[in-house]
């Protein structure tokens, strides 16, 4: 149980930079993330703007540094709001069955048939292109998955005997409910987590890129690419740092998210052991 | 008398691979064609081990690192795959525990049992295969072979998949038959008629049997020899009747020791007001399957009346889907009943009655799987303390003394308070299920089969801590299960239930000695009344064995 996976590891290292270049970029950045200087237009990567500088000669890794935190805190902001609802939808129509179960359940069944971006996009013409526009909607977007996750879990927790022995206590449905099912909903959940942080990160770049997410002139990997296009065939830079930004940073999730799953599901600890 | 043996195993020697721990340590014993041995041993034993490696069936994780396996005269420890697979299923065959799974779930009946006569005897047409297995389904008691053969695992009960798992295994007329705790998961009486199937096929083909079980009476009445093994090791090998009657090595004493037998008859006062009574309970299922439509009702149990009186200990006893769980369930207030009363202290309680509080804090439940009945991600502190929350003035202090006091009791003090489940045994969980059960001091108590998931020993031990705690605390209890000999070990009085419906009620020794109800005569006819000697052996009697035909019982059909 002690040592650590290589693509723990690795995973771990990947997001561990991003998360920090995001934190510090709340604080300090080589240059104005903002900041329009026309003398440094299209300038390529070199001693004074490491990463190069774009059509309005902003630089280019002061940028992605606001856009990873930008997109980096907007998706964990989402991925919250979605294992909280998807949560509590899960659990009461898991644990209550019937005719809760089925309302409910139409009602995820109905979300679940339209593509995620779809849906965001959606809702996103109804809330408006911002940062808590973005975050409701896609919130809503992947609510049901989870839902469907915890609903699964809990249905087969429920026969557990402990959920009987503490009805049998006396405990209240919902005491049983929070006491008992949830946390053993944790394991699960926290494997869905990530991969789901990966979808969002996903997503909302692909609405920036669209013109939907955070409005310019704010920065975010999707809008930084987005904006690159015509460019593109002189100043290739603008388009492989947002690029490689977001496909590293999925890499890195999805070598996290599997090294949690191989800890956390008891039948591959049983093979080890 | 000089016969060849038909299986010599030699020194066999099992490590787990990579490490020097050895599971099976140099075990050696012969089986004479046409002759059934039994070997018994506790989970852990390595009994599984041994009968799976006669088979080549090793898992990946053991090792053989020395002793030979002759079966009629070949090592098959040297035999190459494609030679091992010669001889599996045709010269020998292997019947598993779990008849659940033993099936491949997407295949026919008749495809499946085909398949060892397709690749075993070549020589026959398909007719004379099909017309094989027709009349080797009839011999083991379905009743319309035709239709069975084109049916699919799942309709069939778990004793009828175990009678197909043995037709197909026997259809190829093996000398050696491995059966592997072949009916553990069936209740008492199915086990029977599958063991006697199973001994009458043998018999007629002069197969010879190897039986791996746990139940020491249940090989007993079966074998002609048994062997002892305990942690790997053989401890003791001899005649069945010998063994029974003289055992040699303690290990065998306490096996022995640990077989359910019945106790002195307590005294319970007849003239008190019981302390929980059951009037014309009814509980159906369905009726509301569809918004338009009203779906068929199942009635589970049919108007039933039960009482239990202070002190005592009513156990009900019926098969699989008898309805005697759900009847529990009912009692503990997990099921609604859609008809009937339950009346706890000479008063009717109801869910929404202001005295069910009373007795929710008076009935507990003790469950049947230890694995699944306490909260993994809770400490066994909690667990056991969490029964006290609701419990009306009492302060933290006092619950924490209660807690330590009941662990204590059970025979879990110490550091266990602050373990997880799963850092325990299946039978130091089943103590925690009890003391959870009892730190309320309850006064009634039901039991739904509580010691039915636990080894034999562990399950002696767990029952009279059970016994135990009940003579101190003096709660009613029912005592739910399939187990007899349990029953009659630690029941007052005696409920046997059939269908959903008590077929006989009456005192412990009134219905182990003169059962009225042919029912009542079958369940008794599969368990063995035991008595003691005076060299620590027993002697073990079998009540009306006179086994029917297997063809001929009323639920052997498809």
């Amino acid at each position: 149980m002690r040592y650590l996976a290589p693509n723990a590891i690795l995973g771990g290292l990947i997001i561990g930079i991003m998360g920090l270049g995001a934190l510090l970029s709340t604080l300090w950045t080589p240059f104005d993330p903002l900041a329009i200087n026309f003398t440094a237009r299209l300038q390529p990567p070199g001693h004074e703007h490491w990463l190069g500088t774009d059509e309005f000669g902003r630089d280019v890794l002061s940028r992605l540094m606001a856009a990873a935190a930008a997109s980096m805190g907007i998706s964990l902001l989402t991925m919250v709001a979605a294992i909280i609802g998807g949560t509590a939808v899960g659990l009461l129509a898991g644990y209550l069955r019937g005719w809760t179960d089925r309302i409910l359940m139409a009602f995820n069944d109905a979300l679940l048939a339209f593509p995620g971006i779809l849906l965001a996009l959606g809702l996103l013409a109804i809330t408006g292109a911002n940062k808590y526009g973005i975050i409701l909607a896609l919130g809503l977007a992947y609510l049901p998955s989870v839902a469907r996750v915890v609903r699964g879990t809990v249905f087969s927790l429920r026969e557990k005997e402990f959920v009987d022995a503490s009805r049998v206590m006396g405990n209240s449905e919902a005491y049983t409910m929070v006491r008992h099912v949830l946390p053993n909903c944790v394991a699960p959940l926290t494997v869905l987590a990530t991969s789901l942080f990966g979808w969002v990160l996903l997503a909302e770049s692909s609405l920036s890129f669209l013109g939907l997410g955070v409005p310019p002139p704010a920065p975010t990997w999707g809008n930084m690419l987005a904006s690159s296009r015509p460019y593109i065939g002189q100043a290739m830079w603008l388009a492989i740092f947002p690029g490689l930004c977001i496909s590293v940073t999925l890499l890195g999730i999805n070598l996290l998210g599997d090294a949690l799953r191989d800890r956390l599901d008891p039948r591959m600890r049983r093979i080890r052991a | 008398m000089t016969r060849s043996e038909l299986l010599k195993v030699e020194g066999l020697t099992l490590n787990v691979v990579g490490t020097s721990h050895t599971v099976v340590k140099n075990v050696s014993f012969s089986v004479f064609p046409g002759e059934t041995v039994g070997i018994v041993g506790e989970s852990g034993s390595g009994k599984t081990l041994v009968a799976k490696s006669i088979m080549g069936l090793e898992p990946p994780a053991i090792q053989r690192r020395s002793g030979s396996i002759r079966f009629e005269r070949e090592d098959i420890t040297r035999l190459s795959p494609l030679e091992l697979r010669r001889l599996r299923g045709a010269r020998m065959g292997m019947v598993f525990q779990e008849p659940m799974t033993s099936l491949n779930p997407s295949m026919k009946i008749g495809q499946q049992m085909e398949e060892g006569l397709a690749l075993h005897r070549k020589d026959l047409s398909k007719e004379q295969r099909r017309d094989l297995v027709l009349d080797m389904l009839r011999r083991v008691g379905i009743r319309e072979p035709q239709k069975a053969v084109t049916a699919y695992p799942h309709e069939f009960s778990g004793g009828m998949r175990q009678r197909i798992m043995l037709a197909s295994v026997m259809l190829l007329k093996p000398a050696l038959l491995v059966a592997d705790e072949p009916t553990t998961a069936l209740d008492a009486v199915v086990q029977r008629d599958v063991l006697d199937l199973m001994t009458s096929l043998t018999r007629a083909h002069g197969t010879a049997v190897l039986m791996i079980s746990h139940d020491l009476a249940m090989v007993a009445r079966y074998t002609d020899r048994i062997i002892v093994m305990c942690k790997g090791e053989i401890v003791e090998e001899g005649k069945t009747q010998d063994l029974l009657d003289r055992p040699q090595h303690q290990y065998t004493r306490k096996l022995l020791a640990t077989m359910p037998r019945r106790l002195p008859k307590r005294e319970i006062s007849v003239s008190s007001p019981p302390v929980v009574e059951v009037r014309d309970l009814v509980i159906e299922y369905g009726g509301s399957r569809s918004l338009f439509r009203a779906g068929d009702v199942k009635q589970v149990l049919h108007s039933v009346s039960l009482s239990v009186r202070p002190r005592e200990v009513v156990a009900l006893v019926g098969g699989s889907g008898s309805g005697k769980t759900t009847l529990g369930r009912t009692i503990a207030g997990l099921i609604e009943p859609s008809s009937g009363e339950i009346r706890f202290s000479g008063e009717t309680v109801r869910r929404d009655s202001p005295n069910w509080i009373q007795y929710r804090l008076n009935c507990q439940m003790v469950f049947q799987d230890p694995y699944s009945s306490l909260d993994p991600r809770m400490r066994i502190a909690e667990i056991v303390g969490e029964a006290l929350r609701l419990m009306p003035d009492m302060s933290h202090e006092e619950r924490q003394a209660r807690v330590q006091e009941i662990l204590e009791e059970v025979g879990l003090g110490g550091n266990f308070a602050q373990r997880y489940p799963h850092e325990l045994s299946g039978g130091q969980r089943q103590r925690v299920a009890i003391a959870r059960a009892l730190v309320r001091r309850p006064s009634f108590v039901v039991a739904d089969e509580p010691v039915s998931a636990l080894d034999v020993t562990v399950r002696a031990q767990v029952l009279d801590l059970f016994a135990q705690m009940q003579d101190r605390y003096g709660f009613s209890c029912l005592f739910i299960s399939h187990d007899l000999g349990v029953v009659e070990q630690i029941a007052d009085r005696v409920v046997v239930m059939k269908d959903g419906r008590i077929v006989e009620e009456g005192d412990r020794d009134t219905i182990f000695d003169h059962p009225q109800h042919p029912y009542t005569i079958e369940l008794l006819s599969a368990v063995p009344s035991l008595e003691t000697n005076d060299h620590g052996g027993v002697q073990l009697k079998w009540r009306y064995a006179e086994p029917a035909a297997p063809a001929e019982r009323p639920h052997a059909t498809v």
